[in-house]
Protein backbone atom coordinates (compact mmCIF):
# COMPACT_ATOMS: atom_id res chain seq x y z
CA UNK A 1 0.00 0.00 0.00
CA UNK A 2 2.56 2.55 -1.11
CA UNK A 3 1.26 6.11 -0.96
CA UNK A 4 0.39 7.42 -4.39
CA UNK A 5 2.71 10.12 -5.65
CA UNK A 6 0.87 13.32 -6.48
CA UNK A 7 0.34 14.30 -10.10
CA UNK A 8 0.83 17.98 -9.43
CA UNK A 9 2.13 20.12 -6.60
CA UNK A 10 -1.03 22.25 -6.34
CA UNK A 11 -2.32 20.72 -3.13
CA UNK A 12 1.07 20.93 -1.41
CA UNK A 13 1.62 24.47 -2.63
CA UNK A 14 -1.73 25.44 -1.15
CA UNK A 15 -0.97 23.86 2.21
CA UNK A 16 2.39 25.47 2.98
CA UNK A 17 2.97 29.01 4.18
CA UNK A 18 3.78 31.52 1.47
CA UNK A 19 6.07 34.47 1.40
CA UNK A 20 5.07 37.60 -0.46
CA UNK A 21 6.05 37.16 -4.12
CA UNK A 22 7.42 40.68 -4.56
CA UNK A 23 9.52 40.41 -1.42
CA UNK A 24 10.90 37.14 -2.78
CA UNK A 25 11.65 38.58 -6.22
CA UNK A 26 13.26 41.73 -4.86
CA UNK A 27 15.33 39.82 -2.29
CA UNK A 28 16.70 37.58 -5.01
CA UNK A 29 17.39 40.63 -7.15
CA UNK A 30 19.27 42.24 -4.29
CA UNK A 31 21.40 39.11 -3.85
CA UNK A 32 22.35 39.02 -7.53
CA UNK A 33 23.07 42.75 -7.50
CA UNK A 34 25.33 42.37 -4.47
CA UNK A 35 27.16 39.43 -6.03
CA UNK A 36 27.80 41.50 -9.15
CA UNK A 37 29.30 44.26 -7.00
CA UNK A 38 31.38 41.87 -4.91
CA UNK A 39 32.67 39.51 -7.55
CA UNK A 40 32.83 41.93 -10.51
CA UNK A 41 33.16 39.13 -13.09
CA UNK A 42 29.84 37.92 -14.56
CA UNK A 43 31.25 34.40 -14.94
CA UNK A 44 32.07 34.30 -11.22
CA UNK A 45 28.54 35.41 -10.37
CA UNK A 46 27.12 32.58 -12.49
CA UNK A 47 29.32 30.12 -10.63
CA UNK A 48 28.42 31.55 -7.24
CA UNK A 49 24.68 31.44 -7.97
CA UNK A 50 25.01 27.84 -9.07
CA UNK A 51 26.86 26.97 -5.87
CA UNK A 52 24.24 28.71 -3.74
CA UNK A 53 21.52 26.79 -5.55
CA UNK A 54 23.38 23.53 -5.02
CA UNK A 55 23.58 24.17 -1.28
CA UNK A 56 19.85 24.87 -1.24
CA UNK A 57 19.10 21.79 -3.32
CA UNK A 58 20.85 19.30 -1.03
CA UNK A 59 18.57 20.44 1.81
CA UNK A 60 15.47 21.09 -0.24
CA UNK A 61 15.26 17.48 -1.37
CA UNK A 62 14.39 16.33 2.14
CA UNK A 63 11.61 18.86 2.48
CA UNK A 64 10.36 17.85 -0.93
CA UNK A 65 10.33 14.14 -0.06
CA UNK A 66 8.77 14.71 3.36
CA UNK A 67 5.91 16.83 2.06
CA UNK A 68 5.21 15.33 -1.34
CA UNK A 69 4.92 11.64 -0.41
CA UNK A 70 7.01 10.70 -3.42
CA UNK A 71 8.67 7.48 -2.37
CA UNK A 72 10.44 6.39 -5.50
CA UNK A 73 10.73 7.17 -9.18
CA UNK A 74 11.10 4.27 -11.55
CA UNK A 75 13.35 6.01 -14.03
CA UNK A 76 14.81 9.34 -15.03
CA UNK A 77 11.76 10.14 -17.16
CA UNK A 78 9.46 9.97 -14.18
CA UNK A 79 11.96 11.91 -12.08
CA UNK A 80 12.00 14.77 -14.57
CA UNK A 81 8.22 14.77 -14.65
CA UNK A 82 7.98 14.95 -10.87
CA UNK A 83 10.50 17.81 -10.71
CA UNK A 84 8.60 19.81 -13.29
CA UNK A 85 5.03 19.14 -12.16
CA UNK A 86 5.42 18.77 -8.39
CA UNK A 87 8.77 20.31 -7.44
CA UNK A 88 8.54 23.62 -9.28
CA UNK A 89 4.90 24.02 -8.34
CA UNK A 90 5.54 23.28 -4.70
CA UNK A 91 8.41 25.71 -4.16
CA UNK A 92 7.98 28.40 -6.81
CA UNK A 93 4.27 28.22 -7.44
CA UNK A 94 4.71 27.79 -11.18
CA UNK A 95 4.19 24.76 -13.36
CA UNK A 96 6.77 23.52 -15.82
CA UNK A 97 6.73 21.02 -18.65
CA UNK A 98 9.20 18.42 -19.84
CA UNK A 99 10.17 18.21 -23.51
CA UNK A 100 13.00 17.48 -25.92
CA UNK A 101 13.87 13.97 -24.76
CA UNK A 102 16.86 12.48 -26.48
CA UNK A 103 16.78 8.94 -27.85
CA UNK A 104 18.18 7.11 -24.81
CA UNK A 105 16.14 9.04 -22.25
CA UNK A 106 19.04 10.62 -20.37
CA UNK A 107 18.65 14.22 -21.44
CA UNK A 108 15.60 16.45 -21.41
CA UNK A 109 14.47 20.03 -21.11
CA UNK A 110 12.33 21.56 -18.40
CA UNK A 111 10.46 24.56 -19.77
CA UNK A 112 9.16 27.11 -17.30
CA UNK A 113 5.89 28.73 -18.25
CA UNK A 114 6.36 31.57 -15.84
CA UNK A 115 9.31 32.59 -13.70
CA UNK A 116 8.72 34.67 -10.59
CA UNK A 117 12.44 35.40 -10.20
CA UNK A 118 12.62 37.72 -13.20
CA UNK A 119 9.75 40.13 -12.61
CA UNK A 120 11.08 43.70 -12.87
CA UNK A 121 14.40 42.48 -14.32
CA UNK A 122 16.23 43.79 -17.38
CA UNK A 123 19.81 42.86 -18.08
CA UNK A 124 22.05 45.89 -18.73
CA UNK A 125 24.62 45.71 -21.56
CA UNK A 126 27.43 45.00 -19.11
CA UNK A 127 25.77 41.82 -17.83
CA UNK A 128 24.87 40.07 -21.07
CA UNK A 129 26.73 36.92 -20.03
CA UNK A 130 24.80 36.62 -16.77
CA UNK A 131 22.52 33.65 -16.20
CA UNK A 132 20.24 35.51 -13.85
CA UNK A 133 18.35 32.39 -12.71
CA UNK A 134 21.42 30.19 -12.38
CA UNK A 135 20.40 29.45 -8.80
CA UNK A 136 17.60 27.23 -10.15
CA UNK A 137 19.96 25.01 -12.11
CA UNK A 138 22.02 24.59 -8.94
CA UNK A 139 18.96 23.62 -6.93
CA UNK A 140 17.99 20.92 -9.42
CA UNK A 141 21.54 19.58 -9.59
CA UNK A 142 21.92 19.50 -5.79
CA UNK A 143 18.57 17.87 -5.16
CA UNK A 144 19.16 15.16 -7.77
CA UNK A 145 22.61 14.44 -6.42
CA UNK A 146 21.07 13.58 -3.05
CA UNK A 147 18.96 10.89 -4.71
CA UNK A 148 22.10 9.49 -6.35
CA UNK A 149 21.70 11.04 -9.78
CA UNK A 150 24.69 12.95 -11.04
CA UNK A 151 23.42 15.51 -13.52
CA UNK A 152 24.52 18.45 -15.55
CA UNK A 153 22.03 21.31 -15.65
CA UNK A 154 22.38 24.19 -18.11
CA UNK A 155 20.22 27.01 -19.43
CA UNK A 156 19.27 26.65 -23.07
CA UNK A 157 16.79 29.48 -23.39
CA UNK A 158 16.50 32.55 -21.20
CA UNK A 159 13.84 35.21 -21.66
CA UNK A 160 16.16 37.86 -20.27
CA UNK A 161 18.42 37.17 -23.25
CA UNK A 162 15.60 37.59 -25.72
CA UNK A 163 14.41 33.99 -26.01
CA UNK A 164 10.73 33.11 -25.80
CA UNK A 165 10.85 30.88 -22.69
CA UNK A 166 13.03 29.63 -19.88
CA UNK A 167 14.44 26.25 -20.77
CA UNK A 168 16.61 24.22 -18.45
CA UNK A 169 18.46 21.27 -19.91
CA UNK A 170 18.97 18.38 -17.50
CA UNK A 171 21.42 15.70 -18.53
CA UNK A 172 21.82 12.51 -16.50
CA UNK A 173 25.50 11.64 -16.24
CA UNK A 174 25.28 8.58 -14.03
CA UNK A 175 23.30 6.95 -11.27
CA UNK A 176 25.35 5.96 -8.26
CA UNK A 177 24.42 2.58 -6.74
CA UNK A 178 24.20 2.20 -3.00
CA UNK A 179 27.19 0.44 -1.50
CA UNK A 180 28.18 -0.72 1.92
CA UNK A 181 30.10 2.28 3.26
CA UNK A 182 32.46 0.55 5.70
CA UNK A 183 35.52 -1.48 4.90
CA UNK A 184 35.87 -4.89 6.52
CA UNK A 185 38.92 -4.12 8.62
CA UNK A 186 37.62 -0.86 10.11
CA UNK B 1 7.68 28.80 1.90
CA UNK B 2 8.23 28.44 5.61
CA UNK B 3 10.56 29.95 8.11
CA UNK B 4 11.77 27.77 10.93
CA UNK B 5 10.32 28.18 14.39
CA UNK B 6 6.72 28.84 15.19
CA UNK B 7 5.40 27.00 12.16
CA UNK B 8 3.20 23.98 12.49
CA UNK B 9 4.47 20.68 11.26
CA UNK B 10 2.23 19.16 8.66
CA UNK B 11 0.75 16.64 8.57
CA UNK B 12 -0.32 16.56 12.20
CA UNK B 13 0.95 13.54 14.12
CA UNK B 14 -1.11 10.35 13.99
CA UNK B 15 -3.19 10.08 17.11
CA UNK B 16 -1.79 7.77 19.76
CA UNK B 17 -4.11 5.02 20.90
CA UNK B 18 -2.76 4.80 24.42
CA UNK B 19 0.05 6.67 26.02
CA UNK B 20 3.04 5.06 27.62
CA UNK B 21 6.77 4.91 27.58
CA UNK B 22 7.27 2.39 24.81
CA UNK B 23 10.29 3.66 22.91
CA UNK B 24 13.74 2.31 23.71
CA UNK B 25 16.00 4.16 21.33
CA UNK B 26 16.28 5.76 17.93
CA UNK B 27 19.00 6.00 15.28
CA UNK B 28 19.24 8.24 12.22
CA UNK B 29 21.80 7.34 9.56
CA UNK B 30 22.68 8.92 6.26
CA UNK B 31 23.72 7.06 3.14
CA UNK B 32 27.37 6.98 4.15
CA UNK B 33 26.60 5.09 7.33
CA UNK B 34 27.19 8.10 9.55
CA UNK B 35 24.95 7.97 12.58
CA UNK B 36 24.08 11.60 13.09
CA UNK B 37 21.50 11.09 15.74
CA UNK B 38 21.23 8.58 18.51
CA UNK B 39 18.60 9.01 21.23
CA UNK B 40 18.09 6.67 24.09
CA UNK B 41 15.04 6.65 26.35
CA UNK B 42 15.00 3.28 27.96
CA UNK B 43 17.92 0.94 27.44
CA UNK B 44 18.93 -1.16 30.43
CA UNK B 45 21.77 -2.99 28.71
CA UNK B 46 24.80 -1.74 26.77
CA UNK B 47 27.10 -4.42 25.42
CA UNK B 48 29.20 -2.47 22.90
CA UNK B 49 30.69 0.97 22.73
CA UNK B 50 28.60 3.54 20.88
CA UNK B 51 30.56 3.44 17.64
CA UNK B 52 30.47 -0.36 17.33
CA UNK B 53 26.81 -0.34 18.25
CA UNK B 54 25.97 2.09 15.43
CA UNK B 55 28.02 0.16 12.92
CA UNK B 56 26.36 -3.09 13.85
CA UNK B 57 22.92 -1.55 13.50
CA UNK B 58 23.74 -0.11 10.10
CA UNK B 59 25.20 -3.42 8.95
CA UNK B 60 22.12 -5.30 10.13
CA UNK B 61 19.80 -3.02 8.16
CA UNK B 62 21.96 -3.06 5.06
CA UNK B 63 22.19 -6.86 4.97
CA UNK B 64 18.56 -7.37 5.85
CA UNK B 65 17.53 -5.02 3.07
CA UNK B 66 19.53 -6.85 0.43
CA UNK B 67 18.28 -10.21 1.75
CA UNK B 68 14.64 -9.16 1.65
CA UNK B 69 15.11 -7.83 -1.88
CA UNK B 70 16.75 -11.07 -2.92
CA UNK B 71 13.89 -13.16 -1.53
CA UNK B 72 11.20 -11.04 -3.21
CA UNK B 73 8.98 -13.49 -5.14
CA UNK B 74 7.23 -10.79 -7.20
CA UNK B 75 10.06 -8.89 -8.81
CA UNK B 76 12.06 -10.11 -11.80
CA UNK B 77 15.01 -7.76 -11.92
CA UNK B 78 17.36 -8.52 -9.11
CA UNK B 79 21.06 -9.06 -9.14
CA UNK B 80 23.08 -11.42 -7.04
CA UNK B 81 23.07 -11.08 -3.30
CA UNK B 82 25.23 -8.18 -2.17
CA UNK B 83 25.33 -6.48 -5.56
CA UNK B 84 24.89 -2.72 -5.04
CA UNK B 85 21.40 -1.46 -5.74
CA UNK B 86 20.24 1.91 -6.95
CA UNK B 87 18.14 3.85 -4.45
CA UNK B 88 14.51 2.88 -4.82
CA UNK B 89 15.39 -0.41 -6.46
CA UNK B 90 14.14 -3.60 -4.90
CA UNK B 91 11.70 -3.96 -2.05
CA UNK B 92 12.36 -2.95 1.51
CA UNK B 93 11.18 -4.14 4.90
CA UNK B 94 9.64 -1.69 7.33
CA UNK B 95 9.75 -3.52 10.63
CA UNK B 96 10.65 -6.73 12.43
CA UNK B 97 9.69 -7.98 15.83
CA UNK B 98 11.44 -10.21 18.32
CA UNK B 99 10.07 -11.40 21.64
CA UNK B 100 11.78 -8.51 23.43
CA UNK B 101 11.67 -5.57 21.04
CA UNK B 102 10.34 -4.25 17.75
CA UNK B 103 12.45 -2.42 15.19
CA UNK B 104 10.74 -0.03 12.77
CA UNK B 105 12.67 1.22 9.78
CA UNK B 106 12.17 3.90 7.18
CA UNK B 107 14.47 4.91 4.37
CA UNK B 108 13.98 7.98 2.19
CA UNK B 109 15.20 8.22 -1.41
CA UNK B 110 17.75 10.77 -0.18
CA UNK B 111 19.35 8.00 1.89
CA UNK B 112 18.18 9.05 5.36
CA UNK B 113 17.45 5.98 7.47
CA UNK B 114 15.31 6.37 10.57
CA UNK B 115 15.23 3.47 13.01
CA UNK B 116 13.01 3.32 16.05
CA UNK B 117 13.22 0.52 18.59
CA UNK B 118 10.17 0.03 20.75
CA UNK B 119 8.30 -2.39 22.94
CA UNK B 120 7.31 -5.54 20.94
CA UNK B 121 3.62 -4.80 21.39
CA UNK B 122 3.67 -1.43 19.59
CA UNK B 123 1.59 -1.20 16.43
CA UNK B 124 2.44 -0.03 12.92
CA UNK B 125 4.82 2.91 13.24
CA UNK B 126 5.24 3.86 9.58
CA UNK B 127 3.19 7.02 9.97
CA UNK B 128 5.11 7.90 13.12
CA UNK B 129 8.44 7.56 11.33
CA UNK B 130 7.13 9.79 8.57
CA UNK B 131 6.19 12.35 11.18
CA UNK B 132 9.67 12.14 12.69
CA UNK B 133 11.08 12.74 9.21
CA UNK B 134 8.93 15.87 9.03
CA UNK B 135 10.31 16.99 12.38
CA UNK B 136 13.81 16.41 11.04
CA UNK B 137 13.09 18.55 7.98
CA UNK B 138 11.55 21.33 10.01
CA UNK B 139 14.08 21.60 12.80
CA UNK B 140 17.29 20.19 11.38
CA UNK B 141 17.37 20.60 7.60
CA UNK B 142 15.93 24.11 7.77
CA UNK B 143 18.33 25.15 10.49
CA UNK B 144 20.87 27.38 8.73
CA UNK B 145 23.57 26.64 11.31
CA UNK B 146 23.31 22.91 10.76
CA UNK B 147 25.81 21.43 8.30
CA UNK B 148 24.34 18.47 6.39
CA UNK B 149 25.94 15.22 7.55
CA UNK B 150 27.11 16.56 10.91
CA UNK B 151 25.80 15.19 14.22
CA UNK B 152 22.48 16.78 15.14
CA UNK B 153 22.66 19.13 18.10
CA UNK B 154 19.36 20.94 17.77
CA UNK B 155 17.69 21.44 21.12
CA UNK B 156 14.33 22.15 19.52
CA UNK B 157 14.44 18.94 17.52
CA UNK B 158 15.38 16.84 20.52
CA UNK B 159 12.65 18.25 22.75
CA UNK B 160 9.90 17.86 20.16
CA UNK B 161 11.17 14.36 19.38
CA UNK B 162 11.15 13.34 23.04
CA UNK B 163 7.70 14.77 23.44
CA UNK B 164 6.37 12.97 20.39
CA UNK B 165 8.02 9.64 21.16
CA UNK B 166 6.39 9.61 24.59
CA UNK B 167 3.00 9.52 22.86
CA UNK B 168 3.83 6.46 20.73
CA UNK B 169 1.93 3.39 21.71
Amino acid sequence: MAPVAPRSGDAIFASVEHVNAELFTLTYGAIVRQLLTDLEEVEEVNKQLDQMGYNIGVRLIDEFLAKSNVSRCVDFKETADVIAKVGFKMFLGVGASVTNWDADGTCCSIVLGDNPLVDFVELPDTCQGLYYCNILSGVVRGALEMVSMKTEVTWVRDMLRGDDAFELQVKLLKQVPEEYPYKDDE
Amino acid sequence: MQFFGGSDISPSPPAPTASGNNAHMMYVFNRNGVCFLYREWNRPLHTLNAQQDHKLMFGLLFSLKSLTAKMDPTSMDKGNLGVPQLPGQGCSFHSFRTNTYKLSFMETPSGIKIILITHPKTGDLRESLKYIYNLYVEYVVKNPIYTPGAPIRCELFNTSLDQYVRSIS
